[in-house]
């Protein structure tokens, strides 16, 4: 296994969509969803806003402000970003750089 | 297939929901003759294809309807002229496409207009992971080069690269060399599909179903290769397809009859799933009736849908929510009558059907030469009267 530490998220980090990936909102299933090579994820609300906010160009912290200024009843939401985030890169449907 | 099914965690609708996925196979013409191909026994009888405009309207009525997913399928839709406009439509529409082709017939052109007219991905399909076997299998000689080269052009055009292997009892040692080739082509996810027995393979069973002791060294070899992947730090998915023969309880075939899937055959057959033809159901066709009420009110996709056609073990059994008596063409091929439980499963008074596949497996020693390979000549000896 890679080294956790080594690899954890930094706001600093620029995430974009793997190769083949693609972010649309499906009517038919009132929500987002995240197309690739023969499959589909349903996405929840949450993660639908947190995906939707990649595009190649913009940090992680940027992101985060970007949700917070959306959604300023939530209060902060860097610990949450960066868990989706990690678990959107295990699921190898995001890179960082 | 595969992948979608198992991504759609929780999604069981009360009513009917909407087809997500939508298979058109546009031709059955294939330069390839692979004697494990899915195509009907007599795809040779059927010989009139939708037209350009039949297929666009059949595009446009399925995304209206929610499907997300499309593949392009045969044959081998190559053969298709009309390919790349067929392509810009679905992207216009929002589909993501997938082309799921042998690679003959491709070039670096086509790769790349394809690219431009908003296709998603290219899957390419080998047959092994060395020429001689490749081609023997293929029915061609010079099948392997060609993916080859038109795997490395989807590489450099941008796709995700997907490589397909039917696995069979010719191959399936192959595991170690099969991987190692995907690695050197930068392959982003590898499909390992154990044959299932539909169509030709049906046919061709005894000649390509694979011992347990064969399937087990190679789940094992792709274990050991998943591990070394994942220590590297490679991105490369090995997705290994057992076969439904050396299982205990059947699969939930497509996710549910009339539940997710709908293809189209050459012809304009609309259908639960790609092999659902060999069924005897009389299914509409798109060239009758639009697919909302194809999908929805269709006597075809409604023949199996619920549970009140449940004869037992499955009637009364505690997974039938689970694995919906599982599939209903391999019940058919078995038994003779579609209703019974999938004789994959255990609780099945069939299940001996699989044990005495699986010994035969055990035992057998036919070459490839001795299979028979599907090609039109072949086909017609199967049509019905």
């Amino acid at each position: 296994m890679a080294n956790l530490a080594e690899n954890a998220i930094k706001t600093t980090d620029i995430p974009r969509f793997r190769r083949g990936f693609r972010f649309q909102w499906e009517p038919a299933q009132s929500g987002h969803v995240l197309l690739y090579p023969e499959g589909m994820v349903k996405l929840n609300e949450s993660a639908g806003a947190i995906l939707g906010e990649i595009d190649g160009q913009r940090c992680v912290q940027d992101i985060v402000a970007e949700l917070e200024a959306a959604f300023p009843q939530t209060g902060a939401l860097e610990a949450d970003v960066i868990e989706f985030l990690d678990h959107a890169r295990q699921q190898h449907w995001i890179e960082l750089s | 297939m595969t992948s979608l099914t198992s991504s759609l965690t929780g999604q069981k609708p009360t009513g009917i929901g909407p087809p997500l996925w939508l298979l058109a196979e546009l031709t059955y013409r294939c330069p390839l003759q692979c004697p494990y191909c899915s195509n009907p026994l007599d795809f040779a009888q059927s010989e009139t294809e939708l037209s350009t405009e039949e297929w666009v309207r059949v595009l446009r009525q399925g995304r209206e309807m929610g499907a997300a997913q499309l593949g392009f399928s045969g044959g081998e839709p190559l053969v298709r002229q009309d390919l790349g406009e067929l392509i810009a439509e679905a992207r216009h529409l929002g589909y993501y496409s997938n082309l799921i082709t042998s690679g003959l017939g491709l070039t670096q052109a086509k790769v790349e207009s394809f690219a431009e007219a908003g296709l998603d991905h290219i899957q390419v399909s080998f047959q092994a992971s060395d020429p001689e076997l490749n081609n023997a299998v293929a029915g061609s000689r010079k099948a392997f080069e060609q993916k080859l080269a038109m795997a490395r052009a989807v590489k450099e055009a941008g796709y995700p690269m997907v490589l397909n292997f039917v696995i069979h009892r010719h191959n399936i040692h192959q595991m170690n060399d099969i991987v190692a080739l995907c690695d050197r082509l930068g392959a982003d996810y590898v499909e390992l599909a154990t044959c299932q027995y539909y169509g030709w393979a049906f046919k061709n069973r005894e000649g390509l179903m694979p011992s347990r002791a064969q399937l087990e060294k190679a789940e094992h070899e792709v274990n050991q290769n998943r591990a070394r992947l994942l220590d590297e730090g490679s991105a490369m998915q090995l997705i290994f397809v057992t076969p439904d023969y050396y299982e205990e309880r059947p699969k939930p075939c497509m996710n549910g009859w009339g539940s997710l899937f709908l293809t189209v055959a050459p012809d304009g057959t609309a259908l639960p799933c790609h092999s659902a033809r060999l069924l005897p159901i009389d299914f509409p066709n798109v060239r009758d009736k639009d697919l909302k009420h194809i999908w929805y009110e269709s006597s075809g996709f409604n023949h199996y849908r619920g549970d009140s056609w449940m004869p037992e073990p499955c009637r009364s059994c505690d997974e039938k929510e689970k694995d919906f008596g599982g599939c209903r063409c391999q019940a058919f091929l078995l038994t003779g009558n579609a209703d019974n439980a999938d004789p994959v499963c255990s609780k099945s008074p069939h299940h001996d059907r699989i044990l005495a596949a699986r010994q035969a497996a055990d035992h057998a020693t036919a070459g490839i030469e001795e299979l028979t390979y599907r090609n039109a000549g072949n086909s017609r000896l199967f049509f019905r009267s």
